[in-house]
């Protein structure tokens, strides 16, 4: 039950999101974009957002493309967590979506949704971030094409009116040796403690973390120390906690030193499971 | 006449149908649109004066109708010490206490106007922990406590101090048995508040018709109770206070008290007496309406060389949280129970129910037992260790018998309390306990077993009533009411099958009304301490003697000979020594019609009613006195896998073997064992209420307060023992809540042994025993 | 451009027929069931989607119908408890006493259902991912996958 109205539309093309976004924002409607909607309601309900105008982007035929083709496999901000499980182009976002929230939900999360959302967690980002993805996003200006690396650094650095319309994921990233590893508190069903989502390329290992620190991440300094083999396993791992560049988050899901501890532990996983890609 | 079990057999619950179909109906699921809304607004401090409350925005906001706060009509409610305003009124006292109530329209005009109050607080000083409550120069949550009026005799509020209640218990010589004990192991153990989750929140609609009958629809365990104390609190008539209950979505205890209630009603006054609803979202569910009782335990056991438990002294301090509720009657159910199911000749306990800035509490599926439970079987195992012995035998040793005396020194007998020693051996071939308790697997983990014994009786009121009203159709089918809510546990079936049993009939023909409405139905005590089997079980034999009473009656008429000369089984009343002589309920049911018109007899209505028999309250210095009418006993064991390296485990398996006497329907009993088993896991491993260091709960939703979920359970087991109670429903003793109890002792007694640390205080998460063997701090070396 | 703007008639297709309803862009899915068509079988548990006990089908997918809005379901064909009639998991769950105090059954049911239709062989893994959406306090979910595992394969 949602405490406040809104008015809600539903348009067909981006030209129209964008134009639309730009007046009800002069009107004083604080309009927000609206994807599958499961944080927006559980938020709205708990009077922890406020609109008065909400713009489904569902219909717009750029944000439901879901296609591999010309070396690029295209996502749409609208397609659910459950669609990219399904069509599974790309097996590490697949494991990593579906450890997302739940079953049932994870057919209304879209990917753009959970990439826009306050949620700090944002696991789909990781495997974005692995594989060098591109993020299509479309302003005033007209469309734009990034690294997404570039946009989600610590914040989400795009203007309010701006959508995100799209990943673009190359080819070639998509069944390099992975891995995806997820601990919780306790529970299946839960944020994550850590995620982790790494992948091997060209004998290096990118690797991306949810849950260690209130944003995620992906940082060179980082992969630099535990791909340099001058350095034993145990040592590199040890470094790579010493050296992490953001505060570890100490929460109800568990202490800093109990992530550390995890962290420990996933990353001599993640060393012995990519050993052979190596 | 052949006559086929009706009890003892499995059947599927009367409502089974509705339920899987969508169409059983709820509390909240009769909507109409003659309904106001209320919501409410809760405390954001644990303990502070309210200053101010302005709702002068919240009243012009659309669709308004009243706002109320602690000042429109103050009262102060409890069913033992009368303590509680059901709106905060000048001061509060736990974060999430309600402070105004706004009634609109619609739900969403009511949330809507509930944040434009504006409401100024004057901070406190918090009491976050049960230690400092106890201090002597501890601030006081209640300073008028003297001035409060204490209708229960377990009431002894100690005067300027946060001591609601206390039970002493003094049984033997504690100080000469530890003189002459082996050994003497003492260890303080703690369990946290948590929530009872039920999937219905609680509900209420309340309305004041023009004739000056007030009716409540709630979802609740204790209608009756409702309409006592409503009637007590605002001087209202009994026969103009109806309270109707349909089935009830889950309640474990957290709705056998009067909370929503109140506050609905004082809502309808407030609005011409319009009919309100009041629903809590699940975050109120949890952070406003009682919760379960925390307790940390200090235990002391002295034991002969040989194993044998010569003496126990032990502390309880209960946090009742900011009101008492019946936080002192689950004071005194640990104390009298606080033995476990041994015989333990010298025993001296202190039971205090403490106010704290928590949340509030009230009953929760194993009222304390498992407060009680925890720390005296921690304590057995320790003691195993300590004497190289093998806990199983330890307990088989110490396991109380017929002639033994309870800690409130009443008498043991095989009828009233079960056999102990026969499902721990039962318990010993289920488990494979013989194996080892701990098995080392081949990839570096450990199989290890821990086990728990637990007993409790039901601390019911020594006045508790039960009645049951049977009528026969013209078809010769039994209608059943009685009093008691169907929260689940498939007692109205339960009863229905004691009916069929006693009449001798189908099950499939006797039909109870599945709601509760107290101006139909016979009053039923409450549905609370698994009390309604043997309970409305024996009120309805007591109406089935009287219906074949009648039947035999108006039979012999008919039949032409003496009641004495007939039976009565399949529906059918018919002489003893000449079955093909009969006649058929229906055609006796609403009267026997003669062949050339003239009748005899009229409708057939049975009653039969049931009162506790027996209760003593106990002696306030040295607790002798009797609780219950008989107690469960049962023996527990869960067995785990347990990862040395990342401090991990997973659960295999948890198993219970239970003595509740005859059981009336297998397959329901064991439901309802595992599913105690599975909360009785949950308190183990996961759920506690999280505050901070301003009493603030930080874990109020089914997001950050994990519930187990699907795929994470063990493998549950089920057997019983059937030790029959004399004076019990053809034997039957109580054991709806009892699955939970020994469970979170033993999974302790488990990673404990298999981690080789000890567990004392729950939850047990994998960071906590990391905590354990690490110190808690991560080593990058 | 589709805009909606206060309460508004529209029309949903619900079990097999187009029901007239009147919301309002902020009414969810569940709230429309309850309200204007009276199919209480959903249940409100947290309004969160973290219990799912007002799980829906929508395009024969579950959904928690606490989580989306009625004007999102606009040309989707929903499927609620009340439009299932006698099948084999409705019968399982009471068999195999997969509930008891039956307030999260309609859920478990519709998830249970869906199952069925998208994995007629469902194996353990796949069961556990689809009934972990859904909560139950009074069983202690083996119930349930016995249950389950009666109606597939």
């Amino acid at each position: 039950m949602i405490p406040f109205n809104f008015d809600y539309y539903k348009p067909n093309t981006l030209t129209d999101a964008i134009n639309l976004y730009t007046e009800l924002d002069s009107m004083g409607k604080s309009p927000i974009y609206y994807g599958g909607g499961t944080e927006f309601i559980s938020m709205a309900r708990v009077h922890n957002v406020h609109t008065k105008a909400v713009i489904d982007i569902k219909g717009i035929p750029e944000c439901n493309i879901h296609v591999l083709k010309n070396t690029k496999l295209t996502i749409g901000s609208a397609i659910t967590l459950t669609n990219i499980a399904i069509k599974n182009h790309f097996p590490l976002l697949s494991r990593t979506v579906k450890r997302i929230a739940d079953h049932t939900i994870q057919d209304k999360i879209t990917l753009g949704g959970n990439l826009a959302g306050t949620i700090i967690y944002k696991e789909s980002l990781l495997p974005l971030m692995v594989a060098n993805a591109n993020i299509v996003l479309e302003g005033i200006n007209g469309s734009r094409t990034v690294p997404i690396m570039d946009v989600f650094c610590k914040e989400m650095n795009i203007s309010k009116e701006e959508l995100i319309v799209q990943v673009i994921i190359d080819e070639r990233y998509l069944n390099l040796p992975s891995l995806h590893v997820k601990r919780t508190k306790n529970e299946k069903i839960d944020y994550p403690l850590i995620t982790l989502v790494a992948l091997v390329d060209q004998g290096k290992i990118n690797i991306a973390f949810s849950g260690l620190s209130d944003f995620p991440f992906r940082t060179k300094l980082l992969e630099d120390i535990l791909n340099d083999e001058s350095f034993s396993k145990d040592e590199r791992i040890k470094k790579f906690i010493n050296n992490i560049p953001y505060k570890i988050l100490d929460d109800l899901a568990g202490s800093s030193e109990y992530r550390k501890f995890m962290l420990n532990v996933m990353l001599n996983e993640t060393l012995e499971n990519l050993q052979e890609a190596l | 006449m052949g006559h086929i079990p009706q009890i003892g057999i499995s059947i599927p619950k009367k409502e089974s149908w509705n339920k899987v179909t969508g169409r059983a109906k709820y509390n909240g699921d009769h909507i109409t649109s003659d309904t106001l809304h209320a919501r409410i607004l809760t405390s954001t401090h644990a303990h502070a004066i309210i200053k101010s409350i302005d709702f002068t925005k919240a009243e012009k906001s659309k669709g308004v109708q009243g706002i109320i706060t602690g000042d429109y009509l103050p009262v102060l409610t409890g069913s033992i010490i009368e303590d509680r305003p059901p709106i905060a009124k000048d001061k509060v006292r736990y974060f999430g206490e309600p402070i105004a109530v706004v009634i609109a329209n619609t739900e969403g005009e009511a949330s809507y106007a509930i944040k434009l109050i504006d409401v100024e607080y004057e901070p406190l000083l918090v009491i976050n922990f049960l230690q400092d409550a106890m201090k002597e120069d501890s601030i006081l949550i209640h300073e008028k406590l003297s001035q409060y009026h204490h209708p229960s005799v377990e009431a002894n509020p100690q005067f300027n101090t946060n001591i609601a209640g206390s039970t002493k218990i003094r049984k033997g010589d504690v100080h000469k048995a530890f003189n002459d004990s082996y050994i003497i192991l003492e260890h303080n153990y703690s369990l946290p508040q948590s929530d009872h989750s039920a999937m219905e929140t609680r509900n209420t609609i309340a309305e004041i018709l023009p004739s000056g009958e007030v009716v409540i629809n709630t979802s609740s365990q204790a209608p009756f109770a409702i309409k006592e104390e409503l009637s007590k609190v605002f001087g209202l008539s009994k026969s103009k206070l109806i309270v109707r209950t349909p089935l009830v979505g889950g309640a474990f205890g957290g709705k056998a008290t009067v909370q929503l209630e109140f506050i609905a009603y004082i809502a309808s006054l407030a609005v011409g007496g319009r009919k309100v609803r009041i629903a809590n979202t699940r975050e109120q569910d949890m952070f406003s309406s009682p919760a379960k009782i925390g307790v940390d335990a200090k235990i002391k056991i002295g034991a002969t060389e040989d194993g044998i438990i010569r003496a126990l002294e032990a502390t309880y301090l209960v946090d009742c949280g900011a009101y008492s509720d019946t936080g002192p009657r689950m004071a005194k159910a640990i104390a009298s129970s606080c033995t476990g199911p041994y015989n333990i000749e010298n025993v001296y306990c202190d039971a205090f129910a403490l106010y704290t800035n928590h949340i509030y509490v009230t009953s929760y599926r194993g009222f304390g037992h498992v407060a009680a439970t925890f720390p005296v079987e921690r304590s057995i195992d320790k003691l195993a260790i300590a004497l190289n012995m093998d806990p199983l035998e330890l307990r088989l040793k110490n396991a109380i018998r017929e002639g033994n005396t309870t800690p409130t020194q009443s008498k043991v007998t095989l009828s009233n309390t079960g056999n102990v020693e026969e499902c721990i051996n039962k318990l010993k071939t289920l488990i494979n306990w013989e194996e080892g308790q701990v098995v080392q697997n081949i990839d570096d983990t450990i199989r290890a077993k821990g086990m728990a014994c637990f007993w409790k009786t039901s601390n019911s009121a020594p006045d508790a009533i039960s009645g049951v009203i049977l009528k026969l159709n013209s078809d010769g089918g039994v209608d059943v009411n009685f009093g008691a809510v169907e929260i689940g546990p498939g007692m109205k079936t339960a009863i229905c099958q004691i009916v069929a049993e006693k009449m001798k009939m189908d099950i499939n023909k006797v039909h109870p009304f599945m709601e509760v409405d107290t101006q139909i139905s016979p009053k039923h005590w409450k549905t609370v301490a698994s009390m309604t089997t043997f309970m409305a079980g024996n009120a309805a034999i007591k109406a089935c003697e009287s219906i074949i009473k009648q039947l035999k009656s108006i039979g012999s008429i008919v039949l032409r000979c003496t009641p004495e000369d007939l039976d009565v089984a399949n529906q059918k009343v018919f002489l003893r020594d000449d079955p093909s002589v009969f006649i058929h309920f229906k055609d006796l049911a609403h009267g026997y019609k003669y062949a050339d018109g003239p009748s005899i007899g009229g409708e057939i209505i049975g009653h039969g009613n049931y009162i506790m028999k027996h209760l003593v309250p106990l002696n306030p210095e040295t607790g002798q006195g009797k609780t219950g009418p008989s107690i469960t006993v049962g023996a527990q064991a869960v067995e785990i896998e347990y990862d040395p390296v990342k401090y991990d485990y997973r659960l295999l398996k948890a198993a219970t073997i239970i003595d509740a006497g005859k059981i009336i329907n297998p397959g329901a009993a064991k439901g309802l064992l595992m599913g105690g088993m599975s909360m009785g896991l949950g308190l183990a491993t996961r759920e506690e209420f999280v505050y901070n260091a301003q009493g603030q709960l930080e874990n109020s939703s089914l997001r950050t307060y994990k519930l187990i979920h699907f795929g994470e359970q063990p493998e549950y087991l089920v057997e019983f023992v059937e030790t029959e109670q004399i004076d019990a429903p053809f034997g039957a003793r109580g054991l709806a809540e009892h699955g939970i109890i020994g469970i979170p002792a033993a999974l302790a007694n488990a990673i404990s042994i298999a981690s080789q640390a000890d567990f004392d205080t729950l939850p047990i998460s994998p960071e906590t025993i990391w905590k354990a063997k690490t110190g808690g701090k991560y080593d990058s070396l | 451009m589709l805009k909606i703007s206060g309460n508004t008639t529209l029309v949903l297709n619900i079990n097999g027929e187009d029901r007239e309803i009147i919301a309002k862009p902020s009414d969810t899915l569940l709230y429309t069931l309850r309200n204007q068509l009276g199919l209480t079988g959903a249940k409100p548990g947290c309004e969160n989607g973290d219990c799912g006990a007002c799980t829906v089908l929508v395009d024969d997918w579950p959904i928690k119908s606490c989580l989306m809005l009625t004007v999102e379901a606009l040309g989707k064909k929903i499927t609620t408890i009340e439009g299932l009639n006698n099948i084999p998991i409705q019968k399982a769950f009471i068999e195999n006493w997969g509930f008891q105090c039956g307030y999260c059954t309609s859920g478990f049911i519709m998830v249970c259902h869906s199952l069925s239709i998208h994995h007629p062989d469902a194996d353990e893994h796949t069961i556990e991912e689809w009934l972990q959406s859904n909560l139950c306090r009074c069983t202690s979910y083996q119930e349930i996958r016995d249950a389950i595992n009666s109606i597939l394969k």
